[in-house]
């Protein structure tokens, strides 16, 4: 689960990892006593999606940048009023893009140089690894495909936990000056503790900075969390922005569905993850594009299929549909019975295309072929692919 | 033969009197497994019945171990106590614990995978769909099945299959006993990005098992896995292996229902593990129909006959 900069920010304070003083607002009423509430000097105004690559990002009615520093108070209100309710597109958005609804105002700070701090599970060890640049503000991608020599690296033993040795070792790296390694220490050591407490999945810091008074801050924050962690943290759970989320995406999460929109005509309908990835792929290797990833679990109810139907068809994209079930325990003419009635219930009109699989497959077939539908069925999943790509192109 | 379990395994299964755990605990019965014991705390004593069989259930894993003898344990329990249950087999010294429970929070799965470096057990999972190693009888009756895989699919014989999926794992099985090719074991190592056993271990495994002829190997989307085990087969394996990777249309950044496949750098694409599975002169399957098929393919290719 993802959060917005100025929830991280937060969360930031109250685990003591510096970062510029700051207020957000999502009325434009209260934009002057946010800024008042913040020091002398510039302000940053900074959009809130959850999107990165923002400063560089363009509004749908053609203002450019979703972060703006501004000189004066009436440049900041001025900013921020062509920023709420605008709609922004980024790298990260697609070409929708996402509207904004928060604004973040922080002091403007005095940067002396820019570092790149980041906390995350590295897979091929199980452990956490810290990740740090001194080329901060950039694409981490870049830097470490042009200078991997610039990117270090700290794996914690969950055993011990971080060690005071692996962050002097860091800081040392970083070739930080004595007081900014013992205010990075402290931030980075923070950092690591609200990682571990909180189920981060993952923290970024993008730039981390010093000052010139030797103070290092943090100035952008990215964070989300394991959602299998949730349970056990109701503060984070309310932090939920269900504005940033798919609704059809809230929707399928109601039915246990596993949903992801994509962007093709044919769309799916899948028990189990890897099958209904595999799904998506042979549309595309048949010629034809998929409109979502959607896995039904393991048991495909009923009530899931006709919910699933339903979230599919809000899709106005999709021109066909693909059902590809393997009843493994399920039975075959449960789930036969259940497309049926979900395609009664919602009066399909489009190309159906069903591929059944598993237990009880003969009856699960004769159900589908006695029902009186135009659906029509496929022996194999190739098979099942080719037939709907043929009926959608 | 197989590798891990036999159709002799006796098996504990924790979580047995949840609805999900007892469920495959009867199909598991009616498939002929040895289910020794079931766990489920503060019920010990009491028995779960199903079709003529007694299964004797106890208050702890330990306690089931020394009264049956049982060597593997299955976990059905739900997520928030899952790493506890983990831990429990890891202390009671059982040789293999299978961890069918999705949604295990990943800092429990970190400290879990920490505190079994150099125990005695072997863990496989979470969120996996388990293993088979299927018997003789009829729609393959008589053998091991752990989890929750549907037994009938199967057929004694001589092919191994990891994958990270379930029913990526089914097609497959079923693709191969359709062409009357039978398999000697079919592990599913689960769709989490910490689990216990990864495609390497089981794909060593698979090598030095005398009556594994062939390998078919399924992967995912994220991490790095797949490539590990394919480099390692380039230089140590000779048997015939077939291999599909899945999401190849993911778009990057969003996670594949399982919590693993997720595509995060240049590394882990299907188009990066497909280029790598050919480098190392395992057969490509272009499509997941294909499997079977492919695994034929690098078989003739080699000389080896698999049934």
């Amino acid at each position: 689960m993802n959060i917005h900069e100025y929830q991280a920010k937060k969360l930031f304070e109250e685990y003591g990892i510096p970062c510029p003083k700051g207020a957000a607002t999502s009325s434009s009423e209260e934009f002057e006593s946010c800024i008042d509430s913040l020091g002398e000097g510039l302000v940053v105004v900074k959009s809130q999606i959850h999107a990165g690559g923002r400063g560089k990002g363009t509004f749908t009615d053609g203002f450019k940048g979703g972060v703006k520093l501004a000189k004066t108070k009436e440049e900041a209100i001025e900013y921020a009023n062509k920023m709420l309710g605008n709609t922004l597109v980024t790298i990260q958005t697609g070409e929708a893009g996402r509207k904004v609804q928060t604004i973040y105002f922080t002091e403007g700070a005095d940067i002396k140089k820019e570092y790149y701090l980041a906390i995350l599970l590295d897979r091929a060890t199980s452990r956490p690894v810290i990740v740090a640049s001194t080329e901060g503000g950039m694409d981490i991608e870049t830097v470490a495909e042009e200078t991997p020599e610039r990117i270090f690296k700290v794996f914690i033993d969950p055993a011990y936990g971080l060690a005071d040795f692996q962050l002097r070792e860091l800081v040392t790296k970083l070739g930080l000056s004595k007081l900014e390694s013992k205010n990075a220490a402290k931030l980075i050591r923070n950092l690591y503790t609200m990682f571990w407490e909180k189920d981060a999945d993952m923290i970024e810091i993008n730039p981390l900075i010093t000052t010139e008074a030797e103070d290092v801050l943090a100035l952008d924050a990215k964070v989300s969390f394991d959602s299998n962690a949730l349970y056990r943290h109701p503060e984070i759970q309310a932090l939920r922005d269900l504005n940033e989320e798919d609704p059809k995406e809230i929707e399928a999460s109601k039915y246990d569905l596993s949903y992801i929109a994509l962007d093709g005509s044919i769309a799916c309908l899948v028990n189990g993850a890897g099958l209904a990835m595999s799904t998506m792929d042979i549309i595309q290797h048949f010629g034809g594009s998929p409109a979502n990833f959607l896995d039904v679990g393991g048991g495909a109810s009923k009530e899931q299929v006709i919910a699933a139907f339903k979230i599919i068809l809000g899709d106005p994209n999709v021109k066909g549909i693909f059902v590809n079930i393997f009843g493994g325990i399920m039975d075959c003419d449960v789930i036969a019975n259940g497309i049926v009635e979900a395609v009664k219930e919602v009066g399909l009109e489009l190309p159906l295309v069903v591929r059944l699989e598993g237990n009880n497959v003969v009856a699960g077939r004769k159900t589908l072929d006695s029902s009186g539908l135009t659906i029509v069925t496929g022996d194999s999943m190739a098979d099942a692919a080719q037939k709907i790509a043929n009926l959608v192109a | 033969m197989s590798i891990l379990i036999t159709p002799e395994t006796k098996i504990i299964i924790q979580g047995i009197t949840g609805e999900f755990g007892a469920r495959h605990a009867r199909l598991s019965l009616d498939y002929g497994t040895q289910v020794a014991a079931g766990v489920t705390p503060g019920k010990g004593g009491q028995v779960f019945e199903h079709d003529g069989k007694s299964v004797p259930i106890y208050n702890s894993v330990k306690d089931a171990v020394e009264a049956t003898g049982a060597t593997v344990s299955v976990i059905f329990v739900p997520p928030p106590f899952a790493a506890d249950a983990i831990l429990e087999c890891v202390d009671a010294e059982v040789d293999l614990a299978v961890a069918i429970t999705e949604g295990i929070p990943v800092r429990d799965m970190v400290r879990v995978k920490r505190a079994m470096a150099g125990s005695k057990t072997r863990l496989v999972g979470p969120n996996c769909p388990g293993l088979v190693s299927p018997g003789e009888g009829e729609d393959s009756k008589g053998g091991c099945r752990i989890g929750i895989a549907p037994g009938y699919i199967h057929k004694k014989g001589h092919v191994g299959v990891v994958s990270r999926s379930g029913t990526l794992t089914y097609e497959a099985v079923y693709q191969l006993t359709v062409k009357d090719i039978g398999q000697s074991t079919c592990v599913g190592i689960g769709g989490d990005p910490v689990n216990g056993t990864s495609h390497l271990d089981v794909i060593k495994l698979f090598n030095e098992d005398p009556d594994t002829h062939g390998i078919i190997l399924i992967g995912e989307i994220g991490g790095n896995a797949e490539v590990e085990a394919a480099r390692w087969i380039k230089e140590n394996c000779s048997k015939p292996v077939a291999g599909f990777i899945a999401g190849a249309t993911a778009p990057p950044g969003r996670r594949m229902g399982h919590a693993g496949a997720i595509v995060g750098g240049a590394e882990d694409t299907a188009e990066a593990k497909i280029k790598v599975f050919k480098e190392c002169g395992i057969e490509v399957a272009d499509t997941p129909s294909d499997m079977a098929d492919a695994l034929l393919r690098a078989a003739k290719a080699k000389g080896v006959t698999l049934s």
